[in-house]
Parts: C-alpha cells; structure tokens; sequence
C-alpha cells in the first residue's frame, strides 16, 4: 500500500493520497512507511524535474499534498523514535527583497528530503542572519532574493557572517533568478542553485546525503 | 478616433494610422532638429516592427530606479518629490540619448498609496528601505473559492471583493450593492442608503483626496515627459498597458502558488476565468492607447516562463486567451510590446504562433537565448532586450561591451531587433550603462 501511496503522490493524485493515507494509518501501519512513501514520491518528482518532465507548480503541489499528509502522520508519530535528520538549514530571502516563492519551494523541498528548515522569512536584516547562524549553529544557510539589489545584500549577509568568526562552521549557498556563478563567486557563496531541486542536491552533498 | 471611417478601416490602415499620429504628435518642439530627431526615433520603432533595417538599432531599455540613483536620488525621492524625479530623468536623458523615455509610469505616486492604505504592494517607507523599489505582496488576495463570483460578474467581484482588499482606505466599498442593482425607480432608493454610512463617506472622501495626489503625479509627469520629447526628440516607449490573463490572475489575484494549485484543483474554473478577461484586457489597453494616441501597448508576462509550466500547460491553458489578447489589440491597430521576464526558452516555438500577423508586435527578452529567439521568433517578430541586470550591476565596462557586441552580432544584422535591457532596471554601475549605451551604439550602427 505504500507503492501506491509513493504514487499517488508522485503522479499529484491528491484525494487518492489522502485517502490512502487514512487506511494505512487506520490499518496500523508504521507511520515512518508513510514518511518514507513520501520522500520516495519526492525523489519521483525530483527527478521528473531535473529531467524537465516536471516544473515548479508539480512541486508546489506535491508539496501541499505532503504538507497534508504530514499533518495526519504527525500525531501517530509521538510514540517513534526520532527519524534520522540531515541537518539543520537556516534560511531567508536577503535584505531589502521580500520575494518569497522560491526560498519557499526550497524550504519545502528541504523539509520533505530529511532537513530540519529554520526559515527566517523576506527582507531579513543582517544581524538576524548572523544571530541565528551562531544561535543554531546550522550546517547550511541559505539566501534568496529575486531583485539585482538583493545581491548586495547576499554579499554583505555573508561579510557580515565572516565577520562574526562563523564563516567556517556554515556552508552557504544562494539562489534566485538573477543568481548564477558569477554572483555566487561575488557575493562569496560556497556554492548556488537554479531551482530547488539543485538546492537540495547540493545540500545533500555538503552534509553527505547524497 | 483617428480618423471618421474608422470602423471600416482594415488592421493594416489602423497601424498605419496610429503609427503616423505617434509619428507625428502635436508636440510644440523646441527647434526644427529635435522635431526631426522625434521622428526619426519613431521611425526607428517603425522599421524594427516592420522587421526592416533600422538606420541604427533602437537602443530602448527598461528603465526602474536607475535614473534617480544615477543623479544621487534614492527610490523614496522618486515616488514622493517630483522635483528630483524631474531632475533625475533630465539628467539621465540627456546624458544617454536612448530612443524611448524611461518608464515614467512606474514612478508610482507614494502619497496615493498612503492615501488608500495600498496593501497589495509595499515601497519605500512603508514594507520597504529607503531607497528599494516597490515590491508585490505575495498572496492570495483572490480567494480559491471566488471563481464563480469573479465569472459571473467580474466588474463585481472587483469592487466589492477583490479591491476592498488592495487597499484599506476602500474596505467599505464591500457595503455598497453591485451597480446592475441599479435600473427601475422604485428600486434605487435602497441603492443608495450605504452611502449615507459614515465609513462610506470616509471612503469616498479619501477617493477623492486619492484623485488628486493622482492629478498632481499625472501633472508632473505629462511634464517631464513633455520636456524630454520637446527639447531631446525622445518618444515614450509605450502608450498602454495590459496582461495576459493567466498572469492577472496569477500575479495578484490568486497569487503565483494559488494559481499553480488551482491548475490541479479546479482547472476547468481557471479556464473559464481567463476567457472572460480577454476583453477586458483588450479593452484596457484600447482605452489608454486611444487618449494617449501611442500605439505600443506595454505587456509585462511572468507566469508562463520557463519551469513555471509544461510546454503543454504553456500551449493549453497560458497561450490561447493570450493570443486573443494580442490578436484583439493587433486588430485594432495596436503594438503588442510584451515584456517576457525570465527565460523564455521553451516557448520560443508557440510563440513564433502563424496565426499571429508578421511585423506587428515585439517581443523583448531577458534570459534567452537570443539566437534561438531570433531565428524562431525573429523570423516573424520583432524581438529585443536581453542584456543581463546583473551584468550591468556588478560586471565591468569592457564586460558590458563585449555582451552587446555578442548580442548585437548575433542578431541585429538584417533588422528586426531592439537593444534593451532583460529587467527593469534599478542597479548598474554608471560607466556600466554607460559602456552599455556606447556599444548600443558602436555596434548598432548600420548593424
């Protein structure tokens, strides 16, 4: 029944989801199949996309439908031991830009592939990036912004991290549409993404996840 | 009109009847040569939309912020004090000679939008810094469960639904009755009773107090863009504005997500929504494009780039009402400037649409593969744009100079093509855009 429900999700069936997620959960069934069922339906559309077989709103609604049925799984989950965790990514879309629809397509995916997501929100002023970084001490921070002005705040965001003696216990990574190498190397990222589904690979790969 | 036979005039005869009252304004020019530089740049426009070779390129960027950082200005200077806005667009025309005037349109009004406690938006002062343009909320000020309102009625849904919500100062527009109440005498009476309420005449009085910040931006800015065309011989870029129906539902109406959602949930419902905008969109456009005699009708597009759909979505649900759309206003005569920010790669050959008449509409690009778009798109459109803003921002002169020499290179040869920039732009470096300019121009000539 699992099978089913890692399709019913990856082909965004979403009565069919629900539904068989009540029956498993009303049959007993462990509620980590259920997790997992998801972030195997998630690997699907991962790949659909980065074949371009899939595209932004095929994540937004997977997303929504796992949101769904992690809100019936969570409280059958109390009683398990914690699942494992990649690690903790704190993130925001920078200073000065309030665009929010990629870094929530990116926290979404994070959250499903196994990360622990501290999303600080748009326009999030410097000194709340660098609390947080030393407050939570994430593995991975990541900036967002749509506007060209949001460029030099990614630059000045990850100044300000070095500054705080933080630079070397976090990775950090940028994206958004004017977002390339060139800016990833201007604002001194390690590393950047064009869509969401490269910004969970190179998390992945900095946290050895993949 | 433009002219008494008018309805029997054929699209072409329009065209050329709109181009030639553009061509020709009654401007009272400030000597003899500027009046031969305006027509010479409309004519530039002319022969890229006919896809014939221009005498130069047109060089026709989008302009945001950039003039007022460029004379030491910030954003707030430019939506509340229309004394640097002025002095700001003076300089930066008269500096760079580019053959449109930057979009005066989008140095919005702040003191209107104080007046109506705008929410839809934040800007300078209010959500935003200092000197940051103004920036859409997202979310969904369209409810999911709205459709049938907005179907059934959309002139309605508008009042008294969609706009109570855009701004605070017209939150009581919800107490009026729908105006089609509104018809024998024994029934009008009641119409009118809500406006005897006092949050009524609180909302009207601030109406009116918004028409005249209103009329005093509208004041300035027919005067900044006055002087510009009288003394430097530099037309308006464009005359009106519309959308593409998914992308008014899109932007902000349902919001980005919202939409992406109902495309699963209640597709049939999307689709009938869109077909009941496509005349109003045209309608708009007509409207603005008839007072201000200019037949460019500036459409900006987002929803339907690269990765937001499927080549099939794109082909099926985004394409078809914007085409009406487009064929709707090239039949009245019109100019379709559509304005496709973010890549346009995978739409290049739906675009490139037969059913769509040769020469009579621009496409402007930002993350695109030019060459692609010239020989799919081009081969039928004219097309432009491109150059990157994060080029222009953090890049180096020479750098700027070999994209347009690139550019220019690959695509202006026989015409056909506008040089503009890929987003509105509100950051580059000065000698960047001037290096920008420059090679406009070098590389432009007799391209």
């Amino acid at each position: 029944m699992s099978r089913e429900l890692t399709e019913a999700v990856s082909d965004l069936r979403e009565a069919d989801a629900l539904r068989i997620t009540d029956e498993l959960l009303e049959s007993g069934a462990d509620p980590l199949t259920i997790v997992a069922a998801c972030k195997e339906a998630m690997d699907v559309i991962g790949q659909r996309f980065a074949d371009g077989q899939a595209f932004i709103p095929e994540l937004i609604m997977a997303g929504e439908i796992m949101q769904a049925i992690s809100g019936k799984v969570k409280p059958h989950l109390a009683s398990q031991p914690a699942e494992e965790r990649l690690g903790i990514v704190v993130l925001c879309t920078v200073q000065g830009d309030i665009h929010n629809i990629g870094k929530d397509i990116v926290a979404s995916m994070l959250g499903i592939a196994g990360f622990d997501v501290v999303d600080l929100g748009v326009d999030v002023a410097i000194p709340t990036v660098v609390q947080k970084v030393r407050e939570l001490h994430p593995q991975i921070l990541g900036l967002s912004g749509l506007l060209t002005i949001a460029l030099d705040s990614m630059k000045a965001t990850v100044a300000a991290v070095a500054e705080a003696g933080a630079r070397d216990q976090v990775k950090i990574m940028v994206g958004g549409a004017p977002v390339n190498e060139d800016v990833c190397a201007y604002v001194g990222a390690d590393g950047w993404g064009k869509d969401a589904v490269a910004a969970v690979q190179l998390a992945k790969s900095w946290v050895g996840g993949a | 009109m433009f002219t008494d036979d008018w309805n029997d005039l054929t699209p072409d005869q329009r065209l050329a009847a709109r181009l030639d009252a553009w061509q020709n304004a009654p401007i009272e020019f400030a000597a003899p040569e500027v009046k031969q530089a305006y027509f010479d740049r409309v004519q530039l426009w002319r022969d890229a939309i006919a896809l014939k070779k221009p005498a130069h390129v047109p060089i026709t960027p989008w302009i945001g912020l950039f003039p007022m950082r460029y004379a030491g200005f910030t954003g707030h200077d430019g939506y509340y004090d229309y004394d640097k806005l002025a002095q700001a667009w003076d300089k930066y025309h008269a500096d760079f000679q580019p053959d449109a005037i930057a979009m005066t349109l989008a140095m919005v009004p702040g003191k209107l939008f104080d007046i109506l406690d705008f929410k839809m938006y934040d800007w300078p002062g209010h959500g935003t810094g200092e000197d940051t343009s103004y920036q859409y909320n997202e979310r969904e000020w369209m409810k999911d469960d709205e459709y049938d309102l907005l179907i059934s009625d959309p002139s309605n849904y508008w009042q008294r639904y969609y706009v109570p919500r855009m701004f605070g100062a017209l939150e009581p527009w919800g107490m009026l009755s729908p105006f089609t109440d509104l018809c024998e005498i024994p029934f009008t009476a009641p119409f009118f009773v809500p406006f005897a309420l006092p949050p009524v005449k609180q909302m009207l009085q601030k109406m009116m107090d918004a028409g005249d910040a209103a009329m005093e931006w509208l004041q300035a800015f027919l005067a900044i863009d006055g002087k510009l065309m009288a003394t430097l011989g530099i037309p308006s870029q464009a005359g009106s504005s519309t959308k593409a129906p998914y992308d008014i539902l899109g932007d902000t109406m349902r919001g980005t997500r919202g939409l992406m959602l109902d495309k699963f949930r209640r597709p049939e419902k999307v689709k009938a929504a869109m077909e009941r905008l496509v005349p109003l969109a045209i309608s708009w456009a007509l409207r603005s494009a008839d007072v201000n005699r200019h037949p460019i009708v500036f459409i900006p597009i987002h929803k339907g780039a690269d990765g937001f759909m499927s080549d099939e979505d794109y082909r099926t649900l985004y394409w078809p009402t914007f085409k009406a759309v487009l064929l709707g206003l090239i039949e009245e005569g019109l100019v379709p400037l559509v304005f496709a920010e973010g890549g346009y790669n995978e739409r290049l050959e739906v675009i490139a649409d037969p059913d769509i008449p040769t020469g009579r509409m621009i496409w402007m690009f930002d993350d695109t593969d030019m060459a692609r778009a010239k020989k799919i798109v081009g081969a039928r459109q004219c097309i432009g744009g491109n150059v990157p803003g994060s080029l222009l921002a953090m890049g180096e002169p020479a750098q700027v100079d070999a994209y347009v020499k690139d550019l220019l290179g690959k695509v202006a040869g026989d015409g056909g093509f506008m040089l503009g920039t890929g987003v509105v732009l509100d950051e580059a470096k000065p000698e960047n855009f001037r290096a920008f300019i420059d090679a406009g121009r070098k590389y432009g000539a007799g391209a």
